[in-house]
């Protein structure tokens, strides 16, 4: 069987030119007062190449550039979430461990393909190691708190994301060779997902889901986008180790837990008073922004494929 | 020549610097960038914070704004009188009351005078404790006494202290902004107690989370 990964991203490609295409066209039609909708969609789009343009050149650099690009990923989404933290300056050198040593460390057990290692180096090896780190500075004052916040972030932003590329290193018979091809579902998968909610609750989206954490997310818009991105991600079966079936089921499971994430992560937002992570991608605000639903579904969608290979 | 040559090359290693390390983004709330002379009053927690301001600057608006800086600091090394003369081009005031020879006052309006625009950090010194400010210094009532026309800018520094606290080796790589809010004049009349407090009112409102949360046990979820 020929490669799938050309046509693919030629199709991801035609569709950012039709939505780059009607993006334009609603832009001449607005004239010179574009409403700020219409102008945050474009600059939407606009990210959306540079995104799909990054992990083009990822894949291309294969495993190596995906570990390299989701390592960033990590160290950008890590340093949102510490930003809205409250630590102290005792736990100074805690972050820097965070940052310098437990995020490559991280990368890099995946790169060595360590599986008894990667899957619990945050949970077990940190968890404990970094409380004693604080605790022995002895600055108490919020200190559960500070910890608390530390472990989430890594849990959140290195460990779950990390099993993005993580998916490279899982054995499925007779599809070897192309386990990049799974990130590539899982991340349309997500995407499509979070850009389809966002279409339909836009177009139709009356009753909100969780009018105290998102403003947003509605019933019209979870319901269409969730049924639409499952569609999608049934109709890509055939770059997958699953039968069609398979890829409906586990592509209901990503973009549930990717509508999660995003509850998860909107409460994050709102009890520290912000409305974006960060303002690293045009449009779209932070990087945590832009994962937050990739970070619920990887590890749930890595252990499914796991148990099933 | 050679030694402008350096200092141009100083000026991009240094903002490049601060860039990376703590992704600085400039948050015009209250003013939007003006080449026209300004003091820019701002809170001081770390050695870094003026690079900060200065980084996100219009490079154009960047080459003709001067911190206002101790000279006992930056005159003391080779390196820093290169840093402090040549690529920051600060104003050096004498902070020894009993040995300086000009009047800081003095120098400052020198400067605006000659059309740049000033850096200043009213608390005098490194906010090194848990409070967001330090009462201010009664420099920025003189200054703005000795030039009531010229608008007072103040600006929030938010987050250096915690990439580079006191004492630290390596900086820990946070978010940090800098927000300008809207500029304030001393008002005829307005005594100096009096003008000092609404200088600290209206940075103090920049703090993008209001008060440290530690005082307060939980920030209102706001709504859209």
């Amino acid at each position: 069987m020929t490669d799938p990964t050309l046509p693919l991203f030629a199709g991801i490609g035609a569709v950012l030119m039709v939505a780059s295409l009607i993006g334009a066209i609603l832009a001449r039609r607005a004239g010179d007062t574009p409403s700020p909708a219409i102008e945050n969609l474009n600059a939407r789009i606009k990210a959306w190449w540079v995104m799909v343009a990054a992990i083009g050149i990822a894949f291309l650099a294969g495993k190596a550039g995906v570990i390299l690009l989701f390592a960033f990923a990590s160290f950008a989404a890590l340093r949102e979430f510490l930003t809205l933290t409250d630590t102290r300056r005792a736990d100074h050198l805690a972050l820097s461990l965070m940052i310098f040593v437990v995020l490559p460390v991280q990368y890099y057990l995946i790169w060595i393909e360590w599986y008894g290692l990667y899957s619990i180096f945050v949970p077990v090896w940190v968890f404990l190691l970094l409380p004693i780190v604080v605790a022995v500075r002895g600055d108490v004052r919020d200190f559960m708190e500070r910890v608390a916040e530390m472990q989430w972030g890594l849990m959140i932003c290195v460990f779950c994301l990390s099993h993005v590329p993580a998916l490279l290193t899982l054995d499925i018979p007779g599809y070897d060779g192309r386990e990049l091809l799974l990130i590539a579902f899982l991340v349309i998968v997500v995407q499509i997902s979070d850009v389809l909610q966002y279409v339909w609750g836009k177009l139709f989206g009356r009753r909100k889901v969780a009018p105290s954490l998102s403003p947003s997310k509605t019933w019209e818009g979870l319901v269409g986008g969730v049924a639409s991105a499952v569609a999608i991600g049934t109709a890509l079966w055939w770059i997958t180790p699953f039968s069609p079936l398979e890829a409906a089921f586990m592509a209901l499971v990503i973009t549930l837990m990717g509508f999660f994430g995003g509850l998860v992560m909107s409460a994050i937002k709102r009890d520290r008073g912000v409305k974006d992570w960060g303002r690293m991608i045009e449009g779209h605000g932070g990087m945590l922004d832009r994962l937050d639903s990739v970070v619920f579904a990887a590890p749930i969608f890595f252990h499914l494929v796991r148990y099933g290979s | 020549m050679t030694r402008r040559l350096a200092a141009a090359a100083a000026t991009v290693a240094v903002t490049a610097f601060a860039r990376v390390v703590t992704g600085v983004r400039p948050n015009w709330v209250g003013a939007l960038p003006d080449p026209a002379p300004r003091v820019y009053f701002a809170n001081h927690a770390s050695h870094g914070d003026f690079v900060l301001i200065w980084t996100v600057l219009p490079p154009a608006i960047r080459r003709r704004t001067r911190p206002v800086a101790g000279a006992d600091y930056w005159l003391k090394d080779r390196l820093r009188r290169f840093l402090g003369i040549d690529v920051f081009d600060a104003v050096l005031i004498e902070r020894d009351r009993a040995a300086r020879a000009a009047d800081p006052i003095g120098r400052m309006t020198d400067a605006l005078d000659a059309g740049s625009s000033l850096i200043l950090f009213p608390e005098g010194t490194r906010n090194m404790t848990e409070a967001p400010l330090l009462p201010f210094k009664s420099g920025l009532y003189h200054l703005a006494a000795a030039r009531p026309e010229v608008d007072l800018v103040p600006v929030y520094i938010e987050n250096l202290n915690r990439v580079m606290p006191k004492g630290a080796l390596v900086p820990v790589p946070l978010l940090c902004t800098v927000t300008f809010g809207a500029p304030m004049r001393l008002r005829a009349g307005e005594p100096k107690p009096a003008f000092l407090a609404r200088a600290e009112a209206s940075l103090l409102a920049l703090a993008p989370r209001g008060a440290p949360r530690t005082a307060s046990p939980s920030t209102p979820a706001e709504t859209r």
